[in-house]
């Protein structure tokens, strides 16, 4: 009787848990569908290359024109930005970090790093819009200062973090016998760095920049608390409008075509964020199958 | 001759010596120095960020702060309404997610035979954790609010930070049960446990620690989340009841934070909130070290 009964939790335990993995698989469905279903029609009404490739966007004019090249070409600057500020820092001081710093300086600065990484990104945006804008402006003498460049710069703070604890980790994952013999060798530190560690920890410190990337590409709330929010090409001293910021910014009031072309440009973000992951996970499997043999 | 070309050697040895080291030993020095450079713009930023919302937002809380709501009429200013919000945004996710990603953690370490089932499942929950989150906003905004009729609630939002941080706790919780040995499993086998038995006798138990580092990391999510909650459960800061409060608008923290400093130009208050989020960060990331030192300590 007893055998019976536990059987029969047996089998319904795996069902539930079967239930439970194909959830996910569902979710990335019933998103990609919605995606795909919700932003067609605008890009059809459109047209895919007026929409891809032309440069002006006016929603709500007369002549209503939407174009998205001016977004696609502000999140693609903005985000090699933030990546060419933090990765040299963040890479830099995670090798400082890993091989130099004495141990209790390495303790505190993670403990830093890690309440950096958990700060929401609205209070980056203010602390962004309370002291980086007005910094700039008088800066460079502009009559605003909310710009592209003061969005990399928060882009590149906020994906400070991910770029560090990750690399760190690789960096402090090369085992120690492959460097001491470089020094004993002969090599100096910087050889050793640049020899041994590095090429031992390249996937890790690949992953970080990967994470850094999709971070910074997805970011909305810091960016439009400092970027302006025109439909500019992007330029370094003006006001700009993200992917991400032109969904939210018009979100709240956009209505017919102009609610779909936002659908769109969701599903182009989407696309965006497939490629990079895929891009980049088939890098990862190369390294690391280099890595192994 | 002989000693000449001896002489001639012992200097070219020399000036060798003399140079290559020194320009190696510069190179080396200068390295150093720039990666000591990266690494103190890294310590200046991180602390002077803390401190500086720290200073901005210490004037800012008190009692009054803490439990008044805003209101234009009796012009006062008060997060209590984005403090309850943000509760329920917390509780209400974690109770569905936690199940959730468990579960899905434990059908693909334990469960799950086809090898392309887990590397397909695996795949998807990459893309699920790399969507930005205002397209979260607005696929939970059309999902939720418009397909379900839900409106813009707390509901939908809960349900759009569901789907969000699935990914998360599966991840977390699949990582500490590969660490869980086989031979506890067998062992357990061997004594005549079934399959689920072995597993929430035996293999969730050590695996516990992972399991909550998994729940800190989505904490702290959540109350990062500004641009998907924005979307789906909008920015209304007014006191219901649960209830009621479930089927309305409103704002968690950061959205109210975001609210307050762009849309209404109240920096001070903004502050305040920014100080809120950055004790429950700190506590959050104090938390999760003290776990992580403990798991290593075993």
């Amino acid at each position: 009787m007893k055998t019976i009964k536990n059987k029969t939790i047996e089998q319904i335990a795996s069902w539930i848990f079967f239930a439970i993995g194909m959830i996910t698989i569902l979710c990335v469905l019933v998103i990609t569908l919605y995606l795909i279903s919700s932003g067609l029609p605008a890009i059809q009404k459109i047209g895919l290359k007026e929409f891809l490739f032309s440069s002006t966007w006016n929603s709500t004019g007369s002549d209503p024109k939407f174009g998205i090249l001016p977004f696609i070409l502000t999140s693609l600057y903005g985000t090699l930005g933030a990546l060419l500020l933090a990765v040299p820092v963040g890479i830099g001081c995670a090798i400082y970090l890993s091989k130099f710093a004495p141990p209790a300086l390495k303790r505190c600065l993670l403990m830093g790093i890690q309440v950096l990484a958990g700060i929401p990104s609205v209070v980056f945006g203010l602390v962004g819009m309370v002291v980086l804008v007005p910094w700039i402006r008088s800066m460079f003498h502009l009559s605003d200062g909310a710009c592209l460049l003061s969005a990399m710069i928060v882009l590149a703070i906020m994906i400070l973090p991910s770029v560090v604890n990750v690399s760190l980790n690789a960096l402090d994952a090369v085992p120690s016998e492959y460097e001491e013999a470089s020094i004993a060798l002969g090599a100096t530190k910087l050889e050793t760095v640049r020899k041994v560690s590095f090429p031992a920890a390249r996937s890790g410190i690949l992953a970080s920049i990967i994470l850094g990337t999709g971070r910074a590409i997805g970011e909305a709330m810091a960016v439009i608390m400092v970027s302006g929010n025109v439909a500019n090409m992007p330029n370094m001293f003006q006001s700009v409008r993200f992917l991400t910021t032109a969904i939210s910014s018009e979100m709240s009031y956009a209505s017919g075509l102009q609610k779909e072309a936002l659908f769109s440009i969701a599903l182009v973000l989407f696309v965006f964020i497939l490629l990079t992951n895929t891009i980049l996970s088939k890098l990862m499997k190369e390294v690391q199958s280099n890595d192994s043999h | 001759m002989i000693p000449i070309k001896t002489k001639e050697m012992l200097l070219i040895q020399r000036s060798a010596e003399k140079t290559k080291p020194n320009y190696r030993k510069w190179k080396d020095r200068l390295f150093q120095a720039s990666l000591w450079g990266a690494m103190s713009v890294c310590a200046v930023l991180t602390f002077s960020l803390i401190v500086y919302v720290a200073i901005k937002a210490v004037p800012n809380i008190n009692l009054d702060f803490l439990l008044g709501q805003p209101s234009y009429i009796e012009d006062t200013i008060g997060i209590l309404p984005a403090i309850l919000n943000t509760l329920y945004l917390l509780l209400g996710p974690l109770l569905f997610v936690v199940p959730l990603g468990v579960g899905a953690a434990i059908y693909l370490n334990e469960y799950c035979k086809s090898a392309r089932l887990v590397s397909l499942i695996e795949y998807t929950s990459d893309i699920l954790s790399g969507i930005p989150s205002i397209v979260y906003g607005l696929v939970g905004m059309l999902f939720f609010c418009q397909f379900f009729n839900l409106q813009t609630s707390i509901l939908a939002g809960a349900l759009t930070l569901v789907i969000m941080n699935i990914p998360t706790i599966m991840k977390t919780t699949r990582e500490s049960l590969k660490t869980v040995p086989n031979s506890y499993r067998e062992g357990a086998r061997a004594l005549g446990a079934g399959k689920w038995k072995t597993i929430h006798t035996v293999v969730l138990k050590s695996c516990r620690s992972g399991m909550i580092t998994g729940i800190l990391l989505t904490v702290g999510r959540i109350l990062g989340e500004s641009a998907a909650l924005l979307l789906t459960a909008g920015f209304a800061q007014v006191l219901n009841p649960i209830y009621e409060g479930m089927f309305s608008s409103g704002a968690s923290l950061s959205v109210a934070m975001y609210v307050f400093a762009k849309e209404r130009g109240e920096f001070d208050v903004a502050f305040g909130i920014a100080g809120i989020l950055l004790i429950l960060t700190l506590i959050i990331s104090v938390a999760a070290q003290i776990l992580e030192a403990r798991t290593k300590e075993r």
